[in-house]
């Protein structure tokens, strides 16, 4: 008897099949792209007695029920609001121990103190569009970051990045302990001299 | 003489097409386990607002989901088209999210339910009256953190 060796499966169709499969899991596909801005909510307890706050630290924003922006009761464009915010925390006006040594803004007497007295305060109404608010938000935090970066290049120009960047790294999981052990270091001193005192008001009726 | 000389007849040689299949299944194995399926059908429009000065969310488990927008084209003659909250499948009003939210909190393991977030996807042409409401729920059940989910832009594309 010879030996019949074993006929060839013919693999040529192999290929179709992996690419119908592969069209399959393409069309399915949703690669996770949740981001978004964090926020925290205001505890539900009523404060008693409110801690007086001049005038002239809080930067008040109002979004109104036609979308457009009111700060400090003057009218403003979506694309002036970051400078302006980064010129109200950045200007440093106090005196003696309220000064702010790292401040580089101008100073004034009639804008805030020091960035941590610095309140922005926004307020929209119920008719005001989401992705308006969510802009304002946006531009709000920018302002911040902005700051933040400045200084963390200043403060650690050995890290060669910049706060956004090392906040990110920071909260990657892949990152080591050590190196976010240094890190939290460094950006909560960061977050000592720029602290985010955003307060959101609640939002006007409109009758 | 020549040791050079031309062997064969100068045709193409054909490409070997044994290795296609591999490279198609590596493919095939990157989609499978980037694919998320969505588990939550949509029943709302959802157009996220864009915005780049962006946070990563938490991983999927520490996270509630709140949909909120117009309900959809064909779930329109019977909801009509006003905005509206969407909790898992179904429509939900402003009263159900502080429920829904200690009810998601139950559900996760004891470790996680101290942070958790609650991701608020919400349909950029909505009021503002309803994502109000719905903060005042979620402060009200002491769901403090909060994500606005956005898409990655800038903040021009939101007209």
């Amino acid at each position: 008897m010879g030996r019949r060796s074993a006929p060839e499966v013919n693999a040529g169709s192999m290929a179709d099949i992996a690419f119908l499969l592969l069209i399959f899991f393409l069309v399915t596909t949703t690669i996770e792209t949740d981001s978004g801005i964090n926020r925290k909510l205001p505890p539900m307890e009523e404060i008693i007695d409110p801690p007086i706050i001049k005038e002239r630290n809080i930067f008040t924003v109002v979004v109104n029920k036609n979308n457009q922006i009111l700060v400090e009761e003057k009218l403003m464009e979506l694309r002036s609001l970051r400078s302006e915010a980064v010129a109200f925390l950045d200007n440093g006006g106090g005196l003696a121990e309220e000064a702010c040594d790292y401040c580089q803004g101008s100073r004034d007497r009639s804008s805030s103190d020091n960035p941590d007295k610095a309140i922005i305060s926004l307020k929209n109404d119920r008719e005001t569009d989401y992705k308006v608010y969510i802009s304002v938000q946006n531009e709000l935090v920018a302002a911040y970051n902005e700051l933040r970066n400045r200084e963390f290049i200043r403060l650690y120009p050995q890290e060669n990045m910049d706060y956004v960047q090392a906040d990110r790294k920071y909260t990657d999981p892949r990152t080591d302990k050590k190196v976010k052990e240094k890190l939290r270091e460094k950006l909560s001193v960061i977050k000592l001299m720029y602290p985010m005192k955003l307060s959101e008001a609640e939002p006007n009726k409109t009758s | 003489m020549s040791k050079f000389k031309k062997k064969g007849s100068g045709e193409l040689p054909k490409i070997s097409t044994a290795s296609l299949p591999d490279i198609v299944f590596m493919l095939l194995f990157f989609f499978m386990v980037a694919t998320v399926l969505r588990d939550n059908t949509l029943m709302i429009q959802n157009t996220l607002p864009a915005a780049d000065q962006i946070q990563k969310l938490d991983k999927k488990d520490r996270v509630i989901y709140i949909y909120a927008g117009k309900p959809s084209a064909r779930y329109q003659d019977k909801y009509g088209n006003q905005p509206r909250i969407q909790l898992n499948d179904k429509f939900a009003t402003v009263s159900d999210v502080g429920a829904y939210v200690l009810a998601e909190r139950a559900s996760k393991r004891e470790e996680l339910q101290n942070v958790l977030t609650t991701a608020l996807k919400v349909d950029g042409e909505t009021k503002m009256g309803l994502i109000s409401d719905i903060k005042q729920e979620l402060r009200k059940v002491n769901a403090l953190k909060i994500n606005y989910t956005t898409r990655i832009g800038d903040y021009t594309q939101n007209n």
